[in-house]
């Protein structure tokens, strides 16, 4: 068993970059993603980490680097946030295009206007479809252990997808938690030196990243999305190893107290843990009340949720982000995978939580009461942003 | 690979798209794009080779008979060469449609 500490998370973080063996981190600071970019630097500075710091001047450059040095075949990193990544999104679509294992650490935080530095999924929503693997995690070690997860993951022949692990700005990032470090050898045996399948080298000229005809550009999207995909049982595979090296196994759908439950909460990211207090509560209180957690975004584990939920009669969705003038994102994609099966859960959709506002236990059993008067009474469509005055 | 690309399966592209094969871009018909295509006055031709030297896509080259001539796969039909000529030997024509 590896050294148990008390860390920062985003500390935690960067000593995983550390540990992964990165090559070449390139980064734009800001809130509330920095501290990780700056604990890098400093790992940098002090010879403690022996890898290339690109300091840019956008995140647009941050993650052109990045696309530059993995076609060499450097392992790379970079970290970003709300404004950031929105300046960084044409990028995003352009890594993935072309196949390049980065793997970037998203510290969630809400897209302006207004202009907030809190935490919501606006940012991640808005590259939903830019083509990468994405996780959401719920706690600091799972950030922690998914930068390993994420670069054996992305690099591997069969994938080469690059990997965001979506962690919530400031409720999770500047927290302290106690973290289980993996000793280095471990590390490298689980994650050996990256093999790019094809590389910028002089010695063998390519040409990546050339423009493709009308003829040829769906067969390139159908290669693409047939390899993010048929990811899936990488990923499976992958998490395997790594709870088979550390004990902590992950999944693409998880589970608390949901099997014989009525009501299912939703969530994605931090509100897990917050959501599972509710759901003790409530079950103390002789409600059938379940959770349900997406850890994987994109590719959405389309069978595995679909299992994990259709016993319930009803669904709380639970949104950190908005599609404006739809329903929350997650709530959309839930009544998507839902649509075929002739039986099926009812959803009630709450948007909660946006800007970093606070989602305690009871606001989460008020969320269930609420929805379940609401499809008593026959309100099948339900959509609402929780909390709003007035 | 040796059918043209636009006959490849999403099976059969590279990873990427990346291009392992240096120079494919000349299979690429730029020709159909254009509606009016050079014609030589060999009469009034200096063999000064303006034409040649000015063509952006290069799709000029020196004939057996020491005439420039445009290959028309490639012309775009710009008509620069038509242009610079000294003497006035290239006129821009309208290509006829195709049957």
């Amino acid at each position: 068993m590896g050294k148990r500490v008390g860390m920062e998370v985003s500390i935690a973080a960067a000593e995983a970059v550390k540990q992964a063996n990165v090559d070449v981190i390139s980064a734009y600071p800001i809130t509330p993603q920095t501290h990780i970019v700056e604990h890098l630097s400093e790992l940098v500075a002090n010879g403690e980490f022996d890898a290339e710091f690109f300091c840019v001047e956008s995140e647009h450059s941050a993650l052109s680097v990045c696309v530059g040095a993995a076609a060499t075949g450097a392992r790379t990193f970079t970290c970003t946030s709300s404004q950031g990544l929105a300046l960084m999104s044409e990028i995003t679509y352009i890594a993935s295009g072309l196949r390049l294992p980065i793997l970037m650490i998203i510290s969630n935080r809400t897209l302006s206007a207004p202009l907030s530095i809190w935490n919501d999924h606006s940012d991640a929503m808005s590259i939903r479809d830019c083509g990468w693997i994405q996780f959401f995690v719920e706690n600091g070690q799972e950030v922690y252990d998914h930068v390993f997860v994420g670069y054996r993951l992305g690099e591997d022949r069969n994938v080469l997808i690059p990997v965001i692990i979506n962690m919530d700005g400031f409720i999770l990032s500047h927290v302290i938690e106690p973290f289980e470090l993996i000793e280095q050898e471990k590390i490298d045996q689980f994650l050996p030196p990256y093999q790019p399948l094809h590389q910028l080298h002089p010695d063998h000229p390519v040409t990546m990243g050339a423009f493709a005809l009308p003829s040829i550009f769906a067969e390139t999207k159908k290669a693409q999305e047939e390899a993010i995909r048929s990811s899936i049982p990488k990923i499976l595979e992958t998490w395997k190893a790594f709870g088979d090296m550390t004990g902590r196994y992950y999944h693409p759908i998880e589970t608390y107290k949901a099997e014989d439950a009525d009501t299912l909460l939703v969530t994605m990211g931090c509100f897990g843990e917050t959501a599972s207090v509710a759901v003790d509560k409530m079950r103390e209180g002789g409600k059938s009340v379940g959770l349900v957690k997406i850890r994987l975004w994109r590719p959405f584990p389309f069978d595995a949720f679909k299992q994990a939920v259709v016993k319930a009669k009803q669904l709380v969705v639970i949104d950190r982000a908005i599609s404006v003038g739809a329903c929350g994102p997650v709530a959309a994609e839930v009544k998507a995978a839902l649509y075929g099966k002739d039986q099926r859960p009812l959803i009630y959709n709450f948007v909660a939580g946006i800007s970093g506002r606070d989602v305690t236990p009871s606001d989460f059993i008020k969320m269930v009461d609420k929805a379940e008067i609401e499809i008593e009474e026959g309100n099948k469509e339900g959509y609402e942003i929780y909390g709003v005055r007035g | 690979m040796t059918k043209p690309e636009s006959e490849w399966t999403w099976k059969e592209l590279p990873v990427g798209n990346v291009i392992l094969e240096p120079g494919n871009a000349s299979q690429y018909r730029t020709g159909d794009w254009k509606t009016l295509k050079p014609v030589l006055n060999k009469e009034l031709c200096i063999h000064c080779g303006l034409c040649y030297i000015f063509c952006p896509d290069m799709a000029y080259s020196l004939s057996a008979e020491g005439y420039f001539i445009a290959d028309l796969y490639y012309c775009k039909g710009c008509g620069i060469c038509a242009k610079e000529c000294p003497t006035g030997a290239i006129s821009m024509v309208l290509e006829e449609e195709e049957k």
